[in-house]
């Protein structure tokens, strides 16, 4: 596969380089038929979308002007390897008042890096941790 | 008579506080307390620094006294590199390039980019509500415009869910929303509504709004394919009442892409006022903070323009042109816009109307963020604009401007089999996962009814049942699929799987999104390229034929067979005999009816449904009391009333003649006057009676004695001129001067009244 990144004339993947596109366990598009449904071949895992087509629709979206979506894909990307668990746990986390002190974000920060190799997302939320410490949200709100 | 003249009130206050528009309360325009459209009290004047590649200042607030959403936009929206070029452009200016054709939209993005939230609200506040309806055209992303529809019921009924799931698909619509009376519930609704949005077609992108965390997992366990529930507010305080932050959401919009599910945000006027948190700033430059942050945290688009808040917005003068504006502060920004017209923000439907108008003839991602295509009181989120009791009324707008409001007629015969066949398609899932086990006077009670209280369904009990049994046997849209299978519904496990496998590309997940014709098209592929007559979205003739396919239309054939039914019957009644041409009369009392060249040959009906054989005897007998004598003519050169009614005249003994069409409209006349200045006219046929025809004929002859009759009075509410007569008017009337033949003279005719006429 080429470096060049993609722009918006690969657009739509599935139909202009459907080889380019599988599932969470590396099922092409073309595997992912009714009978391999049917058979039990095909798992929820299959019909997950992989970090590599997020980063292909980030450079598709940058192509077309859109920064700020292809940042979102970005992140996504890296969330597809964050548990649907903790994706919970760390947003609510991100919610107002949800904690006292601005470490419990920077430590979430340091493990989304750590365990997720996810440092946009790391940003995201040290960002995040040091707008609310000088907004005063780490306060009391139930 | 009542005798209340004293009263202090023109009564026509008292008819005017009965309208429904009476009961819309507005509001003062004060902008200390947040009730301002455009001009807020603490609204900032537009602004922004730059120092070391960092922004220092923007619209008044410097860097240090940022609040969370000043913070988040000056790191997430404005883009440093066209920031300083594009502020440097004044208010005036960006408002011309708004709705200068020449100015492309690519253009106006790009400079979007760098403007700062009161430099954008001050630049589409410089527009009056028709050039904000054009740029809202010129600027929305996608070319295609499309719709969305609620589909809920009152009593989360799972069957009824899947039938109007279905035939919300039929219409058109390319999202479906459901939510819940009871929140346990969504699983079920979530389930029956993506079985009922596969029947007829693939491709129809579903949610269930619901609470944040439940809502992913329903989209992860398969069965939705977008949300729309993240929602954004412009003020910090207003922010954490919403228990969010504009990071958490930001979290979440990674989230729903890292899943494969569509996102958009949702913001909208008003909010903030309702929440009490306004700090004193006008609709719109709240607006324009919420839409700066959403398009920095990278949502593909947003749901504004007004939402729940529209009936606050709408109070408050200039708040329908702010709903407006923020719907072309969404597009500006790039991002895909379902566009409002949602909660139904007035009880006079003229407002409803008038305020949907732009984005049904200008198009829009979605116009309705949420069409109700269920009757108002199943509609779980609150009454819509439009609803299944007005969705014919919008299938005509459409039709009137031969505008794509992305809805198309649907057949009685076909939406009663597509209920039938999502209904076993859902039983069948139900049954054969172990869930429930519907009746078939539970189904057969759905498949008719117009809406819940017509049903004899599930109790909301036995939803929250199966709702449980989903959620903790953790079923998911491949179980679906193979059930669908396992009962035959074979097409449907299709359009299932193809539904999807569309997260897989994460195509979907681009700006304004949607599936046609199996094909994911947005902005990228399909983007409006308006740049002026002959540019952007036009209607194919496919399409514009699709649109003018509605119910019930009437054309020169309908008229003649409906006519021909009422001929046996006036066979039996009348017999008609051609006697040659007419001679001018010397009877002083005769009163000649000159009949129009379809009278009893082609039509048989007067407009008020009166078998022309009745009108001829009451004629008769009116003539008759009134001391006169009738005698009937075939005019043959014209068939208009005027015309007719003074050729009688004109050959009539007394100088007085009567002109009546097959429709029954009818004239007095006399034969020295002038056309159409005649004696008499009885315009109003649709509401003219046999007494009526009576009192004609023996005014008529009263007039032949030389005598001055008071003119028979038919009472009328304008219903002559009803919408209901015209078309069948004019088809009838061509009928009948098609008929005519150039210096064709008049006939006399005989009648013969037969049976008990």
């Amino acid at each position: 596969m080429p470096d060049q990144p993609l722009t918006t004339e690969n657009y739509p993947l599935a139909e202009t380089s459907p080889e380019r596109v599988t599932g969470h366990r590396g099922k092409s598009l073309d595997e992912l038929t009714l009978e391999a449904v049917l058979a039990g071949d095909v798992g929820m895992e299959d019909l997950r979308i992989t970090p590599n087509a997020l980063l292909q629709q980030a450079q598709i979206a940058r192509s077309a002007g859109r920064a700020a979506l292809a940042r979102n894909f970005e992140r996504a990307a890296e969330m597809t390897r964050v548990p649907q668990d903790t994706i919970m746990e760390i947003y609510e986390l991100l919610r107002p008042g949800r904690t006292r002190s601005i470490e419990s974000l920077q430590d979430t920060a340091q493990r989304l890096r750590r365990e997720f190799d996810a440092p946009l997302l790391a940003q995201l939320v040290e960002e995040a941790a040091s707008a609310y410490e000088k907004r005063g949200l780490f306060r009391n709100r139930y | 008579m009542s005798n209340s003249y004293d009263a202090n009130r023109w009564k026509r206050f008292d008819e005017w506080d009965a309208r429904p528009l009476r009961h819309d309360q507005f509001a003062v325009e004060d902008p200390e307390n947040g009730f301002s459209a455009f001009n807020g009290a603490a609204d900032p004047g537009p602004g922004l620094k730059i120092e070391n590649g960092k922004v220092s200042m923007m619209d008044g607030v410097a860097a240090q006294d940022f609040d969370m959403i000043d913070a988040f936009i000056a790191a997430h929206h404005l883009d440093m590199d066209v920031a300083e070029e594009a502020m440097a452009i004044p208010a005036e200016q960006l408002a011309r390039m708004l709705v200068d054709m020449n100015v492309p939209r690519a253009e106006l993005v790009r400079l979007a980019r760098g403007l700062t939230p009161a430099r954008l609200a001050e630049a589409v506040a410089q527009l009056n509500a028709m050039e904000i309806a054009f740029a809202y055209s010129k600027m929305r992303a996608r070319r295609t415009p499309g719709n969305q529809a609620h589909v809920t019921n009152a009593k989360d009924d799972p069957l009824q869910l899947a039938a109007d799931a279905a035939v919300a698909v039929a219409l058109g619509f390319d999202e479906i929303e459901t939510t819940m009376r009871v929140a346990r519930n969504s699983w079920s609704n979530a389930l029956a509504c993506c079985v009922g949005s596969v029947v007829g077609r693939a491709g129809t992108l579903f949610q269930c709004s619901s609470e944040e965390a439940e809502e992913l997992e329903i989209g992860m366990a398969g069965f939705t394919s977008y949300a729309e529930t993240v929602s954004v507010y412009g003020t910090e305080s207003a922010f954490i009442d919403g228990d969010d932050t504009p990071w958490s959401k930001a979290w979440l919009a990674a989230a729903y892409a890292s899943r494969g599910i569509k996102m958009r945000c949702t913001s909208g006027a008003a909010s903030e006022l309702l929440m009490g948190y306004h700090e004193a700033k006008s609709l719109l430059y709240l607006e324009a903070r919420c839409l700066c942050i959403q398009r920095g945290m990278g949502s593909q688009g947003t749901q504004n323009g007004g939402i729940d808040g529209a009936p606050l917005a709408s109070s408050i003068p200039g708040g329908v042109r702010e709903i407006w504006a923020e719907n072309l502060l969404a597009v500006w920004l790039d991002l895909e816009c379902a566009s409002g017209n949602d909660a139904r923000h007035s009880e006079s439907e003229m407002r409803v109307a008038a305020k949907v108008l732009p984005f049904l003839i200008g198009g829009s991602d979605l116009i309705c963020s949420g069409f109700g295509s269920i009757l108002k009181y199943d509609n779980s989120f609150n009454p819509s604009s439009f609803n299944g009791e007005e969705l014919e009324e919008f299938l005509v707008l459409q039709r009137d401007f031969e505008a794509d409001g992305g809805l198309t007629s649907i057949e009685d015969a076909s939406a009663l089999d597509l209920r039938r066949r999502a209904i076993d398609a859902l039983s069948h899932v139900l049954k054969d996962l172990d869930l429930a086990a519907p009746t078939e006077i539970m189904k057969r009670s759905v498949a008719v009814a117009s809406g819940s209280n017509d049903t004899q369904s599930f109790a909301p009990r036995d939803v929250a049942v199966i709702s449980d049994k989903i959620s903790r046997q953790r079923i998911t849209v491949l179980d679906v699929i193979r059930s669908l299978h396992r009962g035959g519904f074979v097409p449907e496990a299709q359009n299932l799987l193809f539904l999807v496998k569309l997260r897989v590309s994460g195509d979907y997940l681009q700006t304004s999104a949607i599936i046609r014709d199996g094909h994911v098209i947005s902005a990228i592929n399909d983007p409006n390229d308006y740049t002026g007559p002959g540019t952007g979205y036009r209607l194919t003739e496919a399409r514009r034929k699709e649109l003018a396919a509605i119910r019930n239309v009437l054309d020169r054939d309908e008229v003649l067979r409906r006519e021909a039914a009422s001929e046996p019957a006036e066979a039996r009644a009348i017999e008609y005999s051609t006697m040659g041409p007419a001679e001018r009369g010397t009877d002083p009392h005769e009163v000649v009816v000159g009949i129009s060249p379809g009278f009893g040959t082609r039509i048989f009906r007067t407009l008020s449904g009166l078998p022309l054989s009745k009108v001829l005897k009451a004629l008769r007998d009116g003539i008759e009391k009134g001391g006169g004598r009738m005698r009937l003519m075939r005019i043959r050169h014209t068939a208009d009333t005027s015309f007719l009614g003074l050729s009688a005249a004109r050959l009539s003994g007394s100088g007085i003649g009567i002109g009546i069409q097959s429709k029954g409209t009818a004239v007095i006349h006399q034969k020295d006057r002038l056309p159409h200045n005649n004696l008499e006219l009885f315009s109003n046929a649709p509401v003219t009676n046999l007494d009526h025809y009576r009192a004609l004929g023996e005014n008529a002859a009263q007039y032949a004695r030389g005598d001055l009759p008071a003119p028979v009075v038919v009472p009328t509410q304008g219903e002559a001129l009803g919408a209901r007569f015209h078309a069948r008017v004019a088809l009838t009337y061509a009928i009948e001067t098609k008929m005519t033949e150039n210096n064709a003279s008049p006939e006399t005719v005989e009648i013969n009244f037969l049976g008990d006429t």
